[in-house]
């Protein structure tokens, strides 16, 4: 048992909002959430632009929420009328082509900020310890909103909708017995259909949007529990002035929050501009196929993901049969390395050996085919991610105090990355496959070689302070 | 299955090409549209020529307003079998009898220029390409062909405006495979004449295509006015946001 409760008493002539904030409080912490989650909560002078992306992953989110709210009012997830629901939304709902073309670029823009806001995290080593669960939940978010992305856009239910999902959900076709089984499941019937739709509506606007607030409310109290990096990578905290806060921190409010004002209002141009004058982004954002209803029997020519997918489905793309071979010898490779470099205990070695062994078993053309090592290493692209916080092995959290080598190896990962990104899009001929493969290669070295290369070179001397310039 | 089968079967679900468009002919620009007369025109083209075969069931005979059109002009002018103003544009043949006689069912026009998009040009390039090459090929069950979609099962309904042409097709050396021959399209040519010139024709598909490019998207106009707005006003917030950082940070040490 606590304290016995005592109401705060102020002045009879004490405003009337202070008498009530005051009542407020004395039964739930607002001011002292909103002073520990923002008022109070001291944050690095020295943020970059890098640092705007977070607050607009949260605008974003609020906008694809209100959206999705008007959205759903007069939608119908219904395999006959859900085309032409979105058309009357386009036509004849007040202000409904708005509402549906911010709830389309949203969609995007919440991808590009979020990419960004990850390359933050990658270039100042803002996963590293204590921060590892701020990244695991940046990480889950990630995950869900590829979910909400793949389970909205099957919901206009053009044909690029309905043979997206076809392909993907085909996908989990590949794993070995409970395949078939498994995409009839979630299918609900042996094609995409009207279950489908039904299902996948359920999905995109109550049950991922549920896990997602979750995520960005655990998301958020962790980065406030630990407090932020910064682009020098150097912990605030270690340098307190005489108040207990770091001598280089600030209050968010009100430096961030007009910082963040500023951003958001750039940030709006941006969007603005491709709302109302490039909705579809020349078929990036809006693809022109996705204007025919879906047609079951009639397969379009060219099937490909929404670009912000296809740096992932590019690797599935390149796991050919030929590729296998690679991989294999790559796996193989590795395991020697580990014995010959690694500091791993000798039964972690053996563990390692053993699982090695096992994939490369799997791996051969009479055990497992091509495909179902594709859609492994597509799931692998996403999830090794997380495991970034353990991978990275160098003294210093940010790229500013690595060696000048490093920033070679991440632009090398960047443009393996984009490069993926970019053939995801393309039909793939034999010159784009052998680059998405030399592009996978990379990707993945790039995961599994860094606790080797993170600690390499000559890295520079820490400064005591951030380093900063008053405007 | 083996495995390259496997392969291949999955290879075959992956993206093809994009093709400029089924024969990779090139599409005309369609000309700018941008007068109310036209446009009405074009609606007037538009019902009486596609909206027998083809639906827009999307779109309301009285949003023909928006193109400067009263309610009596409407239905004096485009309403011939009983539909009401406040009707959506859809058509009384059934599908399974469209499939039937034309072998496929017409599709929905509601928002076909911007499912067009892409394919070598604008929604509306193809579009007006693709209505102004329609030639007579008596191969074909309608006696027509197309050159932008090969093998349509569209007869030429403009054929009365435009007349009838054949496509001059010359035998040419394969330039990839020694000693083959391929053939090579080398213009239309004009059997009988149509009620209208060429120039006039093209007039003519011009001012429909435009239509059912409004009719896609008819708050194209409006969106392009309002963001102007929006982006200025955003323009002019970013400039304050700018400023009112700038006094807050100048104190920050």
């Amino acid at each position: 048992m606590g304290a016995a409760f005592k109401e705060t008493k102020l002045p009879a002539d004490a405003p009337k909002s202070r008498k009530a904030l005051a009542w407020v409080d004395d039964r739930f912490p607002l001011s002292k959430l909103w002073q520990e989650q923002w008022g109070r909560y001291y944050a690095p002078k020295n943020f970059n632009v890098w640092y705007i992306f977070g607050s607009l992953a949260m605008l974003v989110l609020v906008i694809q929420i209100v959206t999705g709210i008007f959205l759903t009012m007069h939608y119908k997830p219904d395999s006959n009328l859900a085309f032409g629901s979105v058309e009357y939304i386009m036509k004849e709902v007040p202000w409904g082509w708005l509402v549906r073309y911010m709830h389309s670029t949203g969609a995007s823009a919440f991808f590009i900020v979020v990419y960004l806001h990850m390359t933050r995290g990658l270039l100042y080593g803002s996963y590293r310890k204590p921060r590892e669960l701020i990244w695991l939940f940046g990480f889950a978010i990630f995950l869900c909103l590829m979910a909400e992305a793949f389970f909205g856009y099957l919901l206009p239910w053009g044909q690029m909708s309905y043979w997206g999902a076809q392909v993907i959900v085909n996908l989990f076709g590949a794993i070995p017995f409970i395949g078939n089984d498994l995409s009839l499941w979630i299918r609900g019937d042996y094609v995409v259909s009207d279950a489908t739709l039904n299902r996948f509506f359920a999905f995109h606007v109550i049950a991922i949007p549920l896990v997602l607030l979750g995520l960005v409310a655990a998301h958020l109290i962790a980065l406030h529990e630990v407090g932020s990096n910064n682009p020098d990578g150097i912990e605030v905290k270690d340098n307190l002035g005489p108040d207990g806060h770091g001598v280089d921190t600030i209050p968010s409010h009100p430096y961030y929050t007009t910082k963040d004002f500023f951003g958001v209002s750039v940030f709006l141009l941006i969007y603005s501009s491709v709302v109302f004058f490039a909705p579809e982004m020349g078929g990036y954002f809006l693809e022109y196929n996705n204007f025919l209803p879906a047609d079951s029997l009639k397969t379009p020519p060219h099937i490909a993901p929404t670009w912000y997918f296809t740096p992932f489905y590019s690797v599935l793309r390149a796991t050919t049969s030929d590729f296998m071979w690679v991989v294999m010898a790559g796996l193989a490779a590795y395991v020697v390395f580990i014995w010959l470099r690694s500091r791993l205990s000798y039964t972690t070695k053996i563990a390692v050996t053993v699982l090695a062994v096992v994939l490369e078993i799997g791996m051969l053309p009479q055990v497992l085919d091509a495909k179902f090592w594709g859609v492994v290493l597509f799931g692998s692209a996403v999830i090794i991610l997380s495991l970034l916080p353990w991978l990275d092995h160098s003294p210093v959290r940010s790229i500013r105090y690595r060696p000048g080598w490093h920033k070679t190896v991440y632009g090398v990962f960047f443009v393996a990355f984009l490069v993926l990104g970019y053939l995801g899009t393309q039909l793939p001929t034999p010159a784009y496959t052998l680059i998405a493969q030399l592009a996978t290669l990379l990707y993945f070295s790039f995961f599994l070689l860094m606790p080797w290369w993170s600690t390499m070179g000559r890295f520079k001397p820490l400064p005591k302070r951030v380093t900063w310039t008053a405007h | 299955m083996t495995l390259t089968k496997k392969l291949i079967a999955l290879l075959a679900l992956l993206p093809g090409f994009v093709f400029a468009n089924e024969a990779g002919f090139p599409l005309d620009r369609a000309p700018e549209r941008s007068d109310i007369a036209s446009l009405q025109n074009g609606a007037k083209l538009f019902v009486n020529y596609c909206l027998n075969c083809h639906s827009a069931s999307s779109m309301r005979y009285n949003r023909l307003r928006d193109l400067g059109l009263n309610e009596d002009q409407i239905k004096n002018n485009l309403l011939f079998s009983g539909e009401k103003v406040g009707d959506m544009m859809k058509i009384a043949m059934r599908p399974d009898d469209a499939k039937a006689w034309f072998g496929a069912v017409p599709p929905d026009l509601s928002v076909i220029a911007r499912a067009k998009a892409g394919t070598g040009g604008t929604g509306a390039d193809y579009l007006y390409t693709y209505l102004r090459t329609f030639y007579k090929d008596d191969t074909r069950p309608t006696g027509w062909n197309n050159m932008v979609v090969p093998n349509v099962a569209m007869p030429h309904v403009l054929w009365q405006l435009q007349g009838i042409r054949t496509a001059k097709m010359v035998k040419e050396a394969d330039p990839h495979e020694h000693g083959k021959t391929v053939e090579r399209f080398a213009g239309f040519e004009q059997v009988s004449p149509g009620s209208m010139s060429q120039p006039e024709f093209d007039t003519q598909v011009a001012d429909l295509v435009a239509y059912m490019e409004w009719m896609a998207e008819p708050t194209r106009d409006l969106r392009k006015r309002l963001g102007a707005i929006v982006v200025l006003f955003l323009s002019l917030f970013a400039f304050l946001a700018w400023r009112l950082n700038a006094s807050y940070w100048k104190d920050v040490k």
